[in-house]
């Protein structure tokens, strides 16, 4: 899941080599050896090598768009987990778990895993078989094109703008740990991704988020497993933590969330399973074009279902690398007096208290990898931060070319034109978070409405998808209706709660809710306002005879025969495995 | 990377062999270069030689890579983007 905004917000004040040093203001973490500089420079290389190879691939649209698609499972998979796998999710998930202790797992298991075997075992066989290019494709076949215009202008916005406050986070980390120029940072990554998308398309997108994916493990792998060892293990880590911090409970799932005042996120657990684990988590997972857009390009619909199955035992694994060290952080941590350090918001940083939440990551590689492996580590960021914008740069591309180019300037063109398009929109893409970066840099206020742009779209999204994908009766006003009323509705809320802070206590049903409980209620009944103005206007207009819903619509759609396969390559098989899995952590960590 | 007019590109195991090559041996060379000169970084459980044993890993896993992936061998399905 996408890093929340009371997570994200990424160090500028003081910081230095944690455990060695006295904290310097305006210092930096880490310099890096010729060893940890080679090893950076090898990626950018190989990442560089892997787009000029594959543009000679990328002369279709097919092929540039959907990577021809020809992608096996288990590549669609990893890519599938990759491209949202960025650094400021590796990093602001292990800040929120230091802040918020294993509740931030969540965000890992059920607000992802349900929905991905919802997508590979339900939805992809019609987002296949209608064989769209993109998600707001999908809604134009069902919904027409006005409710196309409409989601393809939103998510084409907010991929840019997700993309550019991505850049400027990332090249801020790289100041703190590494003290780079900002400018630098951003025009060496955005550069790099500009050129292998541009030259390779989605082809080249995916190839490198699957090279990304194992960078990311084999750089951040290694910080668990020593602090694991330095804490004396799991065990000694949960009773140091308790004794540590005897009023919060940092090391249960489920069992503090009957009331909102009894765990340190403020959350209860019907937001959790509704709001996060429902229409969060199924509107991101099943209805973001950035993450559908992978899978799409599987080379049949068997791989397209398996997939998000795939990804899934990656996706369960992910809190190994992301949530463990944010726990260790709570233990392991210390002054250079010997004394616990101290990590708090990025608004209490002061001499005092040098490091915020989002420095966990950083500070734990610094304590353990040494030359070669903190470049390693690094390159493991960077890889996520390049993997994330490339699919952010990619979809938008996608999207620009076929619901905005294509329906509203230029209907018919040959096929080459089209791929031209979408090689200058790659451009475009990287050109306009360049600039949005900039944008944030110079007006830090709007990080955080830009952020939320993303919890506006995605569920009132979800409900038109939803209803149109499963519900012969959804007709296209009704569709557009729900969609723009239940955006209207999120934005409405958020400003209601920006401008009144006490309305929280309204908005997420309890006054001893926080922020996190804002974002998955406001998620919550931005879904149901969509779906219920999308079921009322469509009652009241004429539905599409359902000869026309073929291929759309659960129900009238058949589905293609698929050949028998034995019971271990079975997508239902592997679910099955997928849902055991999911549960037993969950009450193993109840 | 060409054959019988078709092109069959490289596989990205590969690619993904080869980084996990180059960095198995710089790393695990810095390593065994420390262990050898009881040279250690300066970071907590040196004593671990952490470089040396992580590097080896991601060494053994490159070449593993490498040669299953080497391009133009045989797999059982040859598709544009390789089998895994």
């Amino acid at each position: 899941m996408t890093v929340p905004a009371s997570a994200i917000g990424i160090a500028s004040g003081p910081s230095t080599l944690a455990m060695f040093l006295p904290p310097p203001l305006h210092g930096q973490l880490a310099r890096l050896t010729p060893l940890d500089i080679a090893v950076i420079a090898v990626y950018f290389a190989m990442v560089l090598f892997i787009g000029f190879y594959l543009r000679h691939g990328s002369n279709t649209s097919e092929q540039f768009f959907l990577a021809g698609r020809e992608m096996t499972a288990w590549i669609a998979g990893l890519s599938f987990v990759s491209a949202n796998m960025g650094a400021l999710e590796l990093m602001g998930w292990a800040g929120s778990a230091y802040q918020y202790g294993i509740l931030a797992t969540h965000w890992y298991w059920i607000g992802a895993i349900p929905a991905m075997l919802f997508l590979g075992l339900v939805m992809m066989p019609f987002y296949y078989v209608s064989k769209t290019h993109s998600v707001p494709g999908y809604l134009k076949l069902r919904f027409g094109e006005s409710s196309r215009i409409l989601a393809a202008f939103s998510f084409a916005i907010e991929m840019v703008l997700m993309s550019g406050v991505n850049m400027f986070s990332m090249a801020v980390v790289m100041k703190v740990v590494l003290g780079w120029n900002i400018t630098f940072s951003i025009l060496m990554s955005s550069l790099a991704v500009a050129v292998y998308v541009g030259l390779g398309g989605l082809r080249s997108a995916i190839y490198n988020e699957v090279l990304q994916f194992v960078l990311i493990w084999a750089g951040a792998l290694l910080v668990p497993i020593l602090g694991l060892v330095e804490a004396g293990g799991w065990h000694k880590m949960v009773a140091k933590i308790a004794s540590n911090y005897r009023d919060q409970d940092y090391i249960h799932l489920w069992r503090d969330t009957a009331h909102f005042s009894a765990n340190p996120m403020g959350v209860h657990w019907t937001g959790i399973v509704f709001g996060l684990g429902f229409v969060i988590s199924f509107g991101y997972w099943t209805t973001d074009f950035l993450v559908v857009q992978r899978v799409l390009a599987a080379r049949n619909l068997r791989a397209a279902q398996m997939a998000p199955i795939i990804g899934s035992f990656f996706k369960m694994a992910v809190p190994f690398i992301v949530i463990l060290p944010g726990l260790l952080g709570l233990v392991v941590l210390q002054n250079p007096d010997g004394t616990l350090l101290h990590l708090v918001g990025e608004n209490q940083v002061s001499v005092a208290n040098p490091h915020s939440f989002n420095e966990v990551l950083p500070l734990m590689m610094v304590r353990y990898l040494g030359p070669g492996l903190l470049g390693l580590g690094i390159t493991a960021l960077m890889a996520g931060f390049m993997s994330g914008m490339a699919g952010n740069v990619s979809a938008f591309a996608t999207v620009w070319t076929y619901d905005i180019y294509q329906p509203l300037i230029r209907k018919r063109a040959p096929d080459s034109h089209y791929v031209a398009i979408g090689r200058w929109a790659t451009v475009l893409g990287v050109v306009v978070s360049i600039g949005a970066a900039y944008l944030v840099m110079h007006a830090a206020g709007i990080m955080d409405y830009v952020q939320a742009l993303f919890s506006f779209f995605i569920a009132p999204l979800l409900g038109a998808i939803l209803l149109g994908m499963f519900w012969k009766r959804a007709t296209a006003a009704g569709g557009f209706c729900g969609l723009l009323l239940g955006i209207l509705s999120s934005v409405s809320l958020f400003l209601w709660v920006r401008m009144d802070p006490s309305a929280l206590s309204m908005v997420a049903l309890s006054p001893d809710a926080k922020s996190m409980a804002e974002n998955l209620y406001r998620a919550l009944w931005s879904f149901l306002i969509s779906v219920a103005v999308t079921v009322v206007v469509s009652l009241l207009t004429r539905p599409r005879p359902i000869a026309e819903l073929e291929g759309l619509v659960y129900g009238v759609t058949k589905l293609p025969f698929q050949e028998p396969v034995p019971f271990y390559r079975n997508q239902w098989f592997w679910a099955v495995i997928v849902v055991v899995l999911f549960a037993g952590l969950n009450i193993l960590f109840w | 990377m060409r054959g019988l007019g078709i092109r069959r590109e490289i596989p990205i195991w590969f690619f993904v062999g080869v980084l996990l090559t180059v960095y198995g041996a710089l790393i695990g060379g810095h390593g065994v270069y420390g262990w050898v000169t009881h040279q250690r970084d300066a970071v907590v459980l040196a004593g671990l030689h952490a470089p040396m044993w992580w590097g080896g890993i991601l060494l053994i896993l490159g070449l593993i890579y490498c040669v299953k992936f080497f391009p133009g061998k045989p797999t059982l399905r040859q598709g544009a983007t390789g089998k895994h």
